[in-house]
């Protein structure tokens, strides 16, 4: 009689599930999502982890779901995060948020996330394989629209020092990419120089302050984020007069920009993906386990700070930090429009370029 | 008997299942899901490219060398694998038989110029990761059907990595622990000179040992694309310690041509399985590595302990 009880029991649990699927809006309240990520070693990957921490805690405490657990893998290396996903399947997570080592070779444990019946919702890093939501940053664009600015800002062109990221990242390559295609659009400019600032102000102000005895009077830096302080500092330490540098929403970046702007006027902008993206991907994870349709592409805009609002983004942002926005269940319930906004959209729209 | 059943020999060569087992059964407490088909196949599935890292290592340390570059020699192969095995398989194949033949040379260079392993393989890791970058500059690639359809094989009662790993395992021990060309390669590695004197060829054995572990490197490249689908050229890096750390686990010593292929393979499998053990145990990742080499020295100090009795009875 136990056994029958226990077996119907059974039966009963495993027509749930597949009941789950058609049903429209499912109670995610006993759902558990799991993020996955591959390295914390920077500011934005510490902002990122905190703002998943906030919105995750939150999110349990209200009852939404039953836990939002993050992993970071204790090396950048694509072989240990697919065995954290495996893990995370036997775990038994219902959907797996994931910040990817590599868009490809993770490609086999998400199949098998896939098949075991797990949402998977990546993020920044994302994955290419089909059956995983994607969250993609239109990196390119964030490259172009700095040589958009510049052409607006100095209309006579000249001379362009480019700092790259980390080497053989395809972030790297898709902003690099951007500003060529950007410069080439606007032929008064010409890339003198580039080097490689791993997006770390440390590096960055080293690789600077080595090329640039060899370079000409330079009008302009463009960047990709957590390295234009650094080179500020180089050129400063050169004793040459600082150029336009574009800076990426650190807020080492922002605060000597203030300096700057109050000392003498200095103008630029920045740029750079809020790592608030995390919770969007949560949301997202969480709308898609909640039954509702949401399409596997979406792109997120970027976040721009410009001269006009520049106090009150730096304001917003904490010492060692990134200029952050965090996005909301309604963001998500929004995303299936293809692109999602963040929350106050419309106030907020002057600073986001929309992407295609 | 019980003297036997107790003497320090057996009791080295029981170690690296003893520790496997601890870690199989902390884990399954665990984690009760994990007591499956499904669930052993996740657990092990990465574990067969550590594996035959671990071997590749294993032919290197028994001639008294240690291979730094085997990580990234991994990593170009499964570069290659995903392009051109999957495009111009003839090409493929051919390229990956010349890699073999390069390690064959490696070991030569080594011997021939007395140059120091380290030093070589180390800078071959770079030559490796260079040529990965040049065949694969940007994440991606597509692995060949067959070596993924081969890799996801669900076979009978327990997962594929399980034949696997008990096949390759039992294969080499009888190659090197069995045969009488096996025990002349072991010697290189306890006694060369009485090797050269009984007029065996150093520089053979030495190519040998390399190529094979040139094979296994490629074997263990060829097995991690079947699994991830795609590759990028860092995929593998950590495989250079892995794999010491594994052989070592194993049983193997560094000098003396003291190894252990069945330890070898059982030591891959633990170090893969502790990893899992830590993640499921919510220990931080700042603390992971740490942990990881908590375990080693565990093992290592249950190692020496019985060492110590084996010293202790021979005086």
């Amino acid at each position: 009689m136990k056994t029958l009880s226990l077996s119907a029991l059974l039966v009963g649990a495993t027509l749930g599930v597949t009941a789950f699927g058609p049903a429209a809006l499912a109670d995610t309240s006993g759902k558990r999502i799991a993020l996955s990520n591959n390295y914390a070693g920077n500011s934005w990957r510490q902002a990122m982890l905190k703002s998943w921490d906030k919105n995750g805690k939150a999110a349990v405490a209200a009852g939404i779901v039953a836990a939002a657990d993050p992993f970071t893998t204790s090396e950048n290396q694509v072989t240990e995060q697919a065995a954290q996903i495996q893990n995370m399947i036997l775990q038994g997570y219902d959907a797996i948020v994931v910040n990817a080592a590599s868009p490809d070779a993770l490609n086999g444990a998400v199949k098998e996330a896939c098949d075991a019946g797990i949402t998977v919702v990546s993020f920044d890093g994302i994955v290419t394989e089909p059956c995983a939501w994607r969250i993609a940053v239109n990196f390119k664009q964030m490259g172009k629209e700095q040589l958009i600015y510049l052409a607006d800002k100095v209309p006579a062109g000249g001379n362009l020092l480019e700092i790259r990221g980390l080497a053989g990242v395809f972030v790297d390559d898709e902003i690099s990419a951007g500003i060529h295609e950007g410069a080439k659009e606007n032929s008064q400019f010409k890339i003198v120089g580039s080097v490689h600032g791993d997006w770390a102000q440390d590096v960055s102000q080293k690789a600077v302050a080595g090329i640039l005895p060899s370079l000409p009077e330079i009008a302009a830096v463009v960047t990709q984020g957590g390295d234009g302080y650094g080179a500020a500092q180089a050129f400063k330490a050169a004793g040459r007069p600082t150029p336009l540098i574009i800076m990426g929403n650190r807020q080492d970046e922002l605060q000597w920009w203030k300096e700057q702007k109050d000392a003498n006027g200095y103008e630029t902008m920045s740029v750079s993906i809020a790592p608030g993206v995390s919770t969007l991907a949560f949301w997202v994870a969480q709308q898609v386990l909640d039954g509702a349709e949401v399409p596997k592409d979406l792109t997120v805009p970027f976040l721009r700070v410009d001269q006009h609002d520049l106090e009150e983004k730096l304001g917003g942002t904490e010492k060692g930090g990134v200029a952050n926005i965090e996005y909301s269940l309604e963001d998500a319930k929004k995303s299936n429009l293809g692109h999602v906004g963040p929350r106050n959209y419309f106030r907020l729209a002057r600073n986001f370029v929309i992407l295609p | 008997m019980i003297s036997q059943l107790t003497s320090p020999r057996l009791l080295r060569s029981l170690l690296p299942a003893f520790s496997l087992t601890v870690i199989l059964l902390a884990i399954f407490y665990l984690q009760p899901r994990a007591m499956s088909y499904f669930g052993l196949n996740l657990l092990l599935n990465l574990a067969l490219p550590i594996a035959f890292a671990t071997l590749a290592q294993m032919c290197v340390i028994t001639v008294n060398d240690l291979d730094l570059g085997i990580g990234a020699f991994v990593g170009f192969v499964a570069c290659v694998g995903v392009t051109w095995l999957n495009d111009q398989p003839l090409l493929g194949f051919l390229v990956l038989a010349a890699s073999i033949l390069a390690y064959g040379a490696m070991g030569a260079l080594i011997h021939l110029r007395n140059l120091p392993s380290i030093v070589v393989t180390l800078g071959m890791s770079f030559v490796w990761l260079g040529l990965a970058l040049l065949v694969l500059p940007t994440p991606g690639g597509k692995a060949p059907a067959i070596v993924t359809a081969v890799m996801k094989f669900k076979t009978p009662f327990v997962p594929m990595t399980i034949y696997a790993s008990i096949a390759i395992a039992l294969i080499v021990h009888v190659a090197l622990k069995r045969s009488a060309y096996g025990a002349v390669l072991r010697g290189v590695g306890g006694n060369p000179q009485s090797v050269a004197r009984a007029s065996w060829s150093l520089v053979r054995a030495k190519i040998t040992m390399y190529a094979l572990a040139g094979f296994f490197g490629v074997m263990s490249g060829i097995s991690l694309i079947g699994l991830t689908s795609a590759a990028d050229a860092n995929i593998a890096l950590r495989y250079t310690l892995l794999s010491i750390a594994g052989v070592i686990l194993g049983g193997g010593e560094f000098v003396g041509g003291r190894i252990s292929p069945i330890g070898a393979v059982l030591g891959a499998i633990t170090l893969t399985l502790a990893g899992s053990f830590l993640s499921f145990l919510r220990i931080s990742p700042d603390w992971q590595i740490g942990a990881q080499g908590a375990i080693l020295i565990i093992v290592l100090a249950l190692r020496t302990v019985i060492n110590r009795s084996e010293a202790r009875k021979l005086a």
